[in-house]
């Protein structure tokens, strides 16, 4: 009796002690974002993805928490607690605000933030370069002047350009305002219209109408979610609509040069896998978006009145024909 | 299981919740006054704060700013219903909705961070507690003196005549009582405590935000209403303790959700949860009042 119970202390004991081995080979990484929504939830899988890639594979040597906040700051504020408090390696904060109240909670933690445009205004860090702290990530600014190269080249006489955005989404008002100092040192001018939800979109795009010789929409959630309504206008008007997401060249604009999020999630995630190697987020500069895809649709433009020159049909990765 | 940090972030969302729900007690419970401008005065309070701190303003200050922004933002609900007799719950969508631009306004943006300014919270740091721990110690000193303050102020002349007005406004008109201007202080008043915790809510997270009002009055309800089924409102501090303690339990409940990996709770669950509760709470404390009675007429 009593050497069975010997046995089985052993037993016990060498699981344990296997368990604890397997506990400090293993490594956590809490993914928290503000809202439920294809981009970001792209960002999601593409960490993952790029972090199994890299041998950091969920259920094998990776424990990872995920959390959304349904877009209430005190539900994101609560996520960000719950997650300093389980002190995992790195804390992935996907988007502005869920980037803010990590920052404001976490003091030791590595954070790694994503999806957000303007991490300096958003105050995560005071430097690009040198993040200093115990946070860096990446921002997915919108490369804005490859952009308006793109428009220049496929509409070479506009010179008025309108966009519809949300003056509520912290994003979209700083591509707006970065988009106006663009335009400008090109000698161009902007015309805003602001939409504070979808079903505004429809009537905003129409008071641009006859003021402006194109349309160029930044990745506003708002705008985006109802672009048909801008595109609707844009084809019986021939206003011509450019876009910064190519997943829009699709429904219907011209063209787009962007980057999708499954991408940012993947350089994301190899940022991630650096910090669990051992590299601390302040010596890791804030990177943006290296690869631009562009993306025509030709029937798109016949439609808005105008020719797609051949030059920029045969840059692009992918040319879309949806004919009616 | 809850982490230490987990459970002080809890308590500390949940004592600026309870200042809501002491402006959702004011508005709902003593004036009868369903009012929904506090999706508006919550980010107004923040705003008005987040602004007045960076352009260097004494945080104290700039919360006490922000807790008069909410008393005007009450005030604008309470006279578009007394003056131009627009529906109480109309008058404070119209003030909500406004208030929307009136905040992009304020901030100029949609977003302004206070991740690196001084905060009311900032010389507490240095007493030598945990990082977790500061807020809930000043949060708890604000709600036990707006408690307070609130408690006398309800038992003043003032006081028991907006209670009147709210109970009866015919009667309170004969006895006297300007029901309008109690309408309108009452109403300030509950945003004012709701600007309050904008501010501090925006302090304690690092951001002011637009989008932060949203579902402020849902969610104070359901502190209110939680809290009133734990702790019977028999007095009005009872009252008030239960709003404090609604707000604690909710938060803690959504702790726990974001826990409760074992019951298959998961975040995406807690805006049916929050139904949920809403729902219990109201119908709870009438089925314990008929069980109650029930054993008593048996006991008899």
């Amino acid at each position: 009796m009593a050497k069975r119970s010997l046995r089985t202390l052993i037993g016990a004991s060498l699981l344990a002690a296997a368990s604890l081995v397997q506990a400090q080979e293993s490594r956590t990484v809490a993914i928290t974002q503000i809202v439920e929504h294809p981009a970001l939830d792209a960002v999601y899988q593409g960490v993952k993805d790029e972090l199994a890639e890299r041998g950091f594979k969920e259920g094998e040597n990776l424990t990872v928490m995920h959390e959304s906040a349904q877009g209430n700051s005190a539900i994101a504020a609560q996520i960000a607690r719950k997650f300093v408090g389980e002190s995992p390696d790195v804390i992935v904060a996907i988007a502005t605000p869920s980037a803010q109240t990590v920052a404001a909670a976490a003091r030791e933690i590595p954070v790694v933030f994503s999806a957000v445009t303007d991490p300096v205004g958003a105050k995560l860090v005071s430097n690009l370069e040198a993040p200093g702290a115990n946070i860096s990530g990446v921002s997915d600014m919108l490369p804005i002047d490859k952009h308006l190269d793109m428009v220049n080249k496929a509409l070479p006489d506009a010179k008025r350009i309108g966009t519809v955005y949300n003056p509520g989404e912290a994003n979209a008002v700083s591509l707006v305002n970065l988009l106006e100092e663009r335009l400008e040192a090109r000698g161009m001018t902007l015309e805003k219209a602001a939409a504070t939800k979808t079903s505004e979109v429809l009537g905003a795009t129409r008071s641009l109408v006859g003021k402006v010789d194109a349309i160029y929409l930044t990745t506003d959630n708002t705008v985006i979610s109802a672009v048909e309504a801008v595109i609707s206008v844009g084809e019986r008007t021939d206003m011509p609509v450019f876009a910064a997401d190519t997943a829009t060249v699709d429904r219907g604009a011209v063209a787009a040069m962007g980057f999708n999020y499954y991408n940012h999630g993947r350089q994301t995630g190899a940022m991630v896998a650096r910090v669990l190697e051992g590299k601390a987020p302040g010596d890791m500069p804030v990177e943006t978006m290296e690869t631009l895809d562009l993306h025509v649709n030709p029937s798109a433009a016949e439609r808005m009145g105008m020719t797609l020159p051949q030059t920029l049909i045969d840059e692009a990765q992918k040319v879309i024909q949806n004919d009616e | 299981m809850l982490s230490e940090i987990a459970l002080y972030g809890a308590i500390e969302t949940g004592l600026i919740y309870g200042l809501v729900a002491f402006g959702i007690y004011i508005s709902f419970r003593v004036l009868d006054f369903p009012d929904l401008t506090v999706d508006g005065s919550f980010p107004l309070g923040a705003a008005v704060a987040a602004m007045l701190i960076i352009s260097g303003w004494n945080p104290w200050l700039a919360t006490g700013a922000a807790v008069l922004a909410g008393m005007a933002a009450g005030a604008v609900t309470a006279l578009l219903n007394v003056k131009l007799k627009i529906l109480n719950l109309l008058a404070s969508i119209l003030t909500m909705i406004a208030l929307y631009s009136i905040n992009l306004r304020v901030m100029g943006r949609p977003n302004v961070a206070l991740l690196s300014e001084e905060t009311v919270l900032t010389p507490w740091y240095d007493l030598g507690l945990a990082f977790h721990q500061v807020p809930v110690v000043l949060f708890l000193i604000v709600v036990g003196v707006s408690l307070v303050l609130l408690w006398r102020f309800m038992k003043s002349e003032t006081g028991l005549a907006m209670r009147a007005t709210g109970a009866n406004p015919r009667m309170a008109r004969a006895q006297g009582i300007a029901t309008g201007a109690m309408i309108v202080l009452g109403i300030a008043v509950s945003n004012g405590l709701v600007g309050l915790a904008g501010a501090l809510f925006a302090q304690s997270q690092g951001a002011a935000d637009v989008t932060m009002g949203v579902g402020v009055i849902i969610i104070g309800l359901a502190s209110l209403i939680g809290g009133e089924a734990v702790i019977t409102p028999s007095s009005v501090l009872r009252a008030l303790f239960a709003c404090v303690i609604g707000a604690i339990v909710y938060r803690l409940a959504i702790a726990f959700a974001l826990n409760a990996d074992v019951l298959g709770l998961q975040a995406q669950d807690l805006n049916l949860i929050t139904a949920i509760l809403v729902t219990l709470a109201i119908v709870l404390p009438g089925v314990r009042s008929s069980v109650v009675s029930k054993f008593t007429r048996n006991k008899a």
